[in-house]
């Protein structure tokens, strides 16, 4: 016991002349977003006590700062605020696209790097002044309408309808997803909105119909993307129907049930990690990830909104051990902060969850297409692969 | 555009409109006896499936601690006899809703109480306190309400929508289901209702009574505030059994209940608040409206819905007086 003691208390004044290292982490565990925000909060729990037990990062230990925005953009800023000076050497977060880009103006001028795991490209493009800052690990509307609009052309698809929510998320996607049909000489021939607390969506359904498209995309997320696909079913729609990596969780399987079979959609890998070949490079990381959090919460219990946060990490852990090498954050924190943020932007191929990352001076989110996006489809109430892009 | 797709849109039209209908005569009805504008009857309508679909799953749902708060708090001001209502009323739903636990078929009478419970135990406890405040006041409170008790469903329900199983399945006729069919049944039958329990009933006749001029009632032997609680009871049972009916047609979710109330909201206004034949029939129009717009601009459909307002208020400016508050 005595030497128990002592050893504790040597740890702990080690840690004490060295100084431990916070790093901040925003995310939504409450609020319309904490289906995304809780298992993302889960992750940083369980990587606490993960490096608890290995006493840190190069022997400074590392605490997580993790506060809750309850999806909500200003207090996400206000939160920004208090992780900055509490002397954090760098923020992960937040779950949500909007209270991302509210935090960005705040640690562009703390200068403080930061990791966002919402999905819009907007967070991370152009790389400006303010952006120098920033990163983010989730995939981009973009790059995964890169991925609808080939699995498209593989099967013969002429002409395509969009139906998305009338805000943001819906924009976006109609945005690229048009784009990107377009380039690819796809035909887009009729392009709808409806909102989110929508009771009906006959009338956008009716017109999808009318304009015979071979398939059709749902830019929507969560179980709201159901009610659509429910009502082009109950109308006979005969052709395909696609939903975005918004309804990648297990929510959308529930509530939807027979009405969503045969769905087809992007996703990160790691929804189907334990399907995916063996020569995938992000296989083995998934699973392992995977392995770790059921250990933790219980069989089934992941999602792929947690592997963002897992990401983060993975990212910012050979970060600090460079910039540690470089920078005492002891003596110049702000000096260590910036070092740490030309360490995370000098990092090329690392293998994580959802794909390899190598960020660019010019490309602050580093996915390769072909290794960070899968297509997906839903069979007999599960996600099944369907095709890589490698 | 063909005959099949404009009877696809009438019909869901009228599938929309009469839930609107049903919202917009609650509100009017409370309106007129208490001038109170029910912003919270969408919360109440929400709380009713999703309840049911936590107790089918056996657990206790949050919205029965609500209930027993605000009921504890509706004994403490009522004080004396009057606290013994609310308090048996509490144990009654208690074991209503610990039977229903076990005897499913229960889950369905213990929802609809439960919201029928709250909504009269909100009158007590936050409006009838406030009977001479200006209608203003109380719209505050009824918004304040609004936002509390969508933030309790967050809270109760989490993010997520429920699909609570359809009392009768299957289509009809093609865009028209059983289930569609009860909520047009249900909605004609609660016309129907209404109508004969304000013409024929003594407690109707109050109500109207109430309605009619507060302080005359009180000298004809009507309690206002007991006009007030039958009041809330109705418009909360309207709310309870519609959103019961409707949630199989379109998931349940705590954000559900502001847009149809907010709409229920706008057909009341067509009415004036002050007509019920003229708020359903602003209810149906709503309704074709809605599904007709969300047919030709869907992006621009919630701005057109209520843009009905406009030509509907600027009709009531001109008929009203200016009255300073």
């Amino acid at each position: 016991m005595k030497r128990w003691l002592a050893v504790a208390l040597a740890l702990a004044l080690s840690a004490w002349a060295q100084g431990t290292l916070k790093v901040g982490v925003v995310v939504s565990a409450t609020g319309p977003a904490a289906s995304l925000g809780i298992p993302e909060r889960n992750t940083f729990l369980m990587l606490q006590e993960l490096l608890d037990r290995q006493g840190g990062v190069a022997g400074r230990k590392v605490q997580f700062v993790i506060l809750d925005d309850a999806s909500d953009t200003t207090q996400a800023v206000r939160n920004t605020r208090r992780l900055v000076e509490e002397g954090v050497v760098a923020i992960v977060g937040t779950t949500t696209t909007p209270a991302s880009l509210g935090m960005i103006p705040v640690v562009a001028e703390a200068k403080v790097p930061m990791i966002s795991l919402a999905a819009s490209k907007d967070i991370i493009y152009p790389v400006d002044a303010q952006r120098f800052w920033v990163f983010k690990t989730p995939q981009t509307e973009e790059l995964m309408a890169r991925a609808i609009v080939a699995d498209m052309v593989a099967r013969g698809v002429k002409t395509v309808g969009y139906i998305g929510f009338n805000d943001a998320y819906g924009e976006g996607w109609a945005r690229f997803f048009e784009a990107e049909a377009k380039a690819k000489g796809l035909q887009v021939v009729a392009s709808e909105r409806y909102n989110r607390t929508d009771t009906s969506v006959t009338g956008q359904a009716l017109r999808l119909i009318a304009r015979r498209p071979d398939a059709i995309l749902i830019g929507a997320s969560g179980t709201p993307a159901v009610l659509p696909q429910r009502t082009l079913k109950e109308r006979g729609y005969p052709g395909l129907i696609y939903q975005t990596h918004g309804v990648a969780n297990p929510d959308f399987l529930r509530v939807g049930g027979q009405d969503v079979e045969g769905t087809l959609l992007p996703a990160g890998p790691i929804l189907v990690a334990e399907q995916l070949p063996g020569t995938f490079p992000s296989k083995r990381v998934a699973l392992d990830y995977i392995q770790r959090y059921e250990a933790k919460y219980g069989i089934g219990s992941y999602s792929t909104f947690g592997a963002h946060a897992w990401d983060a990490w993975l990212i910012l852990r050979p970060a600090l051990e460079r910039a540690l090498k470089k920078v005492d954050p002891d003596k110049d924190l702000s000096a260590f902060r910036a070092a740490l943020r030309d360490e995370i932007e000098a990092t090329k191929n690392l293998v994580a969850t959802h794909g390899v990352f190598t960020f660019t001076k010019e490309d602050h989110l580093g996915l390769r297409f072909e290794d960070a996006a899968v297509m997906v489809r839903v069979e007999k109430g599960r996600w099944k692969l369907e095709r890589t892009f490698r | 555009m063909d005959a099949s797709i404009l009877g696809f849109l009438l019909l869901d039209g009228l599938q929309n409109g009469v839930i609107y209908g049903l919202l917009a005569i609650a509100m009017v009805l409370v309106f007129a006896v208490t001038r109170v504008i029910l912003v919270p009857i969408g919360e109440l309508l929400m709380f009713a499936p999703l309840s049911l679909v936590w107790l089918l799953e056996g657990k206790i749902p949050g919205t029965l601690w609500l209930a027993l708060v605000l009921g504890l708090v509706w004994a403490g001001v009522a004080r004396g006899r009057g606290a013994l209502g609310p308090i048996l009323g509490a144990l009654g739903l208690s074991a209503l809703f610990f039977l229903a636990l076990f005897l499913k078929p229960l889950a369905y009478p213990a929802a609809v109480l439960l919201v029928v419970y709250l909504g009269v135990a909100t009158y007590r406890v936050f409006f009838q306190p406030m009977r001479e405040a200006t209608v203003l006041s109380l719209l505050i409170m009824a918004v304040g309400l609004h936002v509390a008790y969508q933030g309790l469903g967050l809270v109760f329900f989490g993010p997520e929508q429920f699909r609570p199983e359809p009392l009768l399945r299957g289509e009809v006729v093609v865009g028209l289901s059983w289930q569609g069919v009860l909520v047009l049944l249900f909605a004609l039958l609660s016309v129907l209702g209404l109508y004969a329990f304000f013409r024929f009933s003594l407690y109707g006749k109050a109500l109207l009574a109430a309605a009619e001029s507060r302080l005359g009632a009180r000298l004809t032997g009507i309690s206002p505030e007991e006009a007030g609680m039958v009041a809330f009871g109705i418009a909360s049972l309207m709310a309870g059994l519609s959103g019961l009916l409707l949630a199989p047609l379109i998931n349940a979710a705590y954000f559900m209940g502001f847009m149809l109330g907010l709409k229920g909201f706008v057909a009341a206004i067509l009415g004036g608040l002050a007509s019920y034949p003229v708020a359903f029939l602003g209810a149906l129009l709503v309704g074709f409206f809605e599904s007709f717009t969300s047919f030709f601009a869907s992006a621009y459909k919630e701005a057109l819905v209520f843009l009905l307002l406009v030509p509907a208020l600027f009709y009531q400016s001109l008929k009203a007086r200016a009255v300073e508050e």
